[in-house]
């Protein structure tokens, strides 16, 4: 493990050893953070994974019974049918924050829903009230996905870089603060030892100096 | 800030049921008009639900938007059926937050 590049002193020693209490709490907070980021990934993925499967085939069965409407009348009559649609959906969006991830959020802005079918009932048949119907009941559910979807997206993306943080802290940046605190630290004491022996030394040679 | 509205884009036979529900819907044919579309939606529309062809085409666009809030890009399956393009993505997810799918276990029960 390579250690850092600086003097061996006193005072780069007292900047390392704070630098590596701040790593060593940075590491455990981020450890934390990362363990509750999975927990709640694990709820939302799991949620989406129901949504998705619930929506697909619900999807499917209601764009079925919409393509056999428009098998039964013709493109055209459809098309004047529900070219002009009797509701509009509106999204009241807004993002909420999920461990410092910002998700978004919305809710359906409940418009006049006294008339769902934009048509008379007497130009198209049943299928397609069936079809509108259902596909209308699948919209609340099909949002709903897209806001977990969106949000598992988004936590998968930030545990992975969550990750990099712990690993690089753990991994490089205190294993290296390590190593170089405890280079200055025999650097130090080799210092030390030099000095002491090198006073012993000029006492011994006074002492037989004084006895000449 | 953009305002609530949802748009969904799809072959023409998968995304015309929508407009009977008051959903913005954009027709799209091959894949080059796809990848505009959803280009030039994803500026102003909050929701996109794309159907998965077009989700394969413009994917490069939708990648861009993977990591922010807005706008919120869902491939949902079109009239001629699913490619699980949607649960492949949540495996994906799995895989890549925890570095094993941990949920294809709990299929079998």
């Amino acid at each position: 493990m390579a250690k850092l590049n600086v003097n061996p002193t006193r005072m780069e020693l007292r900047r390392l050893k704070t630098r590596l209490k701040t790593a060593t709490r940075g590491h455990k907070l981020l450890k934390d953070k990362s363990d509750e980021m999975i927990r709640r990934f694990m709820l939302y993925v799991r949620e989406n994974k129901r949504l998705r499967e619930e929506v697909e085939g619900e999807l499917q069965s209601a764009l079925g019974s919409f393509m056999l409407a428009r098998a039964v009348s013709s493109d055209a009559v459809i098309e004047e049918a529900i070219s002009l649609p009797a509701t509009k959906v509106k999204l009241n969006v807004s993002s909420q924050n999920v461990m410092s991830v910002e998700v978004p959020v919305f809710e359906i802005i409940e418009s006049d829903k006294s008339e769902l079918y934009p048509y008379s009932f007497a130009s198209v048949t049943s299928e397609l009230d069936g079809a509108v119907a259902s596909l209308s009941q699948l919209l609340p559910k099909l949002l709903k996905l897209a806001e977990v979807e969106k949000t598992c997206n988004m936590l998968a993306d930030e545990i992975e870089r969550n990750r990099r943080r712990v690993n690089a802290l753990e991994y490089v940046m205190i294993p290296q603060l390590e190593e170089t605190i405890k280079y200055i630290t025999m650097k130090l004491d080799e210092n030390e030892r030099g000095t002491i022996t090198r006073l012993m030394k000029v006492k011994s040679m006074l002492q037989a100096q004084a006895e000449d | 800030m953009r305002d609530g509205a949802v748009a969904v884009v799809g072959d023409k036979d998968s995304v015309l049921a929508f407009k009977a529900i008051g959903l913005d819907v954009f027709p799209v044919e091959g894949d080059i008009q796809a990848r505009e579309t959803v280009h030039t939606l994803a500026r102003s529309y909050s929701v996109i639900f794309v159907t998965e062809k077009v989700a394969i085409a413009a994917e490069t666009y939708i990648k861009r938007y993977k990591a922010r809030a807005y706008p919120v890009i869902v491939p949902i399956p079109s009239a001629e059926g699913s490619l699980h393009l949607g649960l492949d993505g949540i495996n994906a997810n799995v895989e890549k937050a925890i570095g094993a799918n941990v949920l294809a276990d709990n299929k079998e029960d």
